[in-house]
């Protein structure tokens, strides 16, 4: 089975990203697909590199780079919610004129049309959120 | 094959719950996750709202249940207990997925 | 991509409290680009988001319900209302915008995209959906 799932919220702050990261495992370990792993509304926070989390829990940022990397994750964050933010990349800061950039590796900005192609190409699509 | 519907939230803090009850069409189910999982719960004021679902299966994530100090032995007859990899046998089971947020 | 599938976007948060009718909204027009069968549900306070009148200068945000009103025109006629909510909320179908579409199989006609429907009508619109997205 192919899934993409959908995380609508930033890391700590709601448990949607906790849930996602353990839904996504577990289906890793069952042998399914996962096509794409889309970050909408404040779930673009996921993917900052700047984050120093408290050392006795878990470091969320690094969990879903190193899930991406272990298992050539597409994981991929809505450019417009990506804006409003604050979350760019090298591209994204230069085009804006922006003094930096700030993306966690494994993590890739585009455009909204990705959630809707993994609807369209997966068999299901499941959303984490509030 | 029918939905799977997704309850995160606590019955007591949202409608989340009520909305997918009345919404759900019968012979679909219901899995409990996050802070929805006190729904799952004997003896609250929502535990007569879903034992009266009587068309929908209910489901609830073990791991949350635990997080949380709930006992398995204090849920709801009838209600299942499931891991993150019931979790995704379930999506697999069912046709389409509904998140109620 | 000639797989077309049945997309439903299930609003339930008021407006301008929080993001997620605004940001819904754009993910139904990028839908629009992919010729897929869209529709979209206002449940719960999701109701509010096309109330009638609103007005938001004195908040500092952007009044962005004149976009509902383009809906037609990204081919999205299917604008689902459920009654028992307006009736919740002491609200009508006069109390919301008119969100029309123009009927290409029917000469262009103007015709209204919202259809108040009960729990049980919803219930069997939304186990036809293959695809739903909650925000």
């Amino acid at each position: 089975m192919k899934f993409t799932v959908q995380i609508n919220e930033g890391p700590y702050q709601h448990q949607a990203s906790d849930s996602a990261l353990q839904f996504t495992k577990a289906a890793l370990e069952k042998g399914h697909e996962i096509f794409r792993v889309f970050f909408y509304h404040d779930g673009v926070n996921n993917g900052t590199r700047l984050t120093v989390p408290p050392q006795d829990d878990r470091n969320l940022q690094k969990a879903w780079s190193e899930l991406a990397e272990k298992h050539g994750l597409d994981l991929v964050i809505c450019i417009a919610a990506a804006q409003r933010r604050g979350i760019m990349d090298e591209n994204e800061a230069k085009r804006q004129g922006l003094d930096a950039d700030n993306i966690a590796p494994g993590f890739r900005i585009s455009g909204l049309g990705q959630l809707i192609e993994g609807g369209i190409q997966s068999d299901r699509l499941i959303v984490f959120g509030d | 094959m029918a939905m799977l519907h997704i309850v995160n939230k606590s019955p007591f803090e949202r409608n989340s719950l009520k909305s997918c009850i009345r919404l759900a069409e019968e012979g679909s189910s219901v899995l409990l996750i996050e802070d929805g999982v006190y729904a799952a719960m004997q003896n609250t004021s929502v535990a007569d709202q879903v034992s009266a679902a009587t068309g929908l299966k209910f489901y609830v994530l073990g791991p949350d249940l635990k997080a949380r100090g709930m006992s398995e032995e204090k849920l709801i007859d009838g209600i299942s207990v499931v891991d993150y990899g019931g979790f995704v046998d379930l999506t697999a089971e069912h046709d389409v997925v509904q998140s109620w947020l | 991509m000639s797989t077309v599938k049945k997309f439903m976007f299930v609003n339930r948060k008021a407006p301008y409290g929080t993001i997620y009718a605004l940001e819904s909204l754009e993910v139904v027009l990028i839908s629009a680009a992919f010729e897929q069968d869209v529709s979209l549900a206002f449940v719960d306070d999701g109701v509010y988001q096309i109330a009638k009148g609103q007005s938001t200068e004195e908040i500092g945000m952007k009044n962005f319900s004149p976009t509902y009103t383009a809906l037609g025109d990204y081919e999205v006629t299917k604008i689902y209302v459920e009654k028992e909510s307006l009736d919740e909320r002491g609200l009508t179908i006069d109390d919301l915008m008119d969100l029309k579409y123009e009927d290409e199989d029917d000469d262009w006609a103007e015709k209204d995209s919202i259809r108040v429907v009960s729990s049980e009508e919803l219930a069997q619109i939304m186990g036809e959906q293959e695809v739903i997205l909650s925000f």
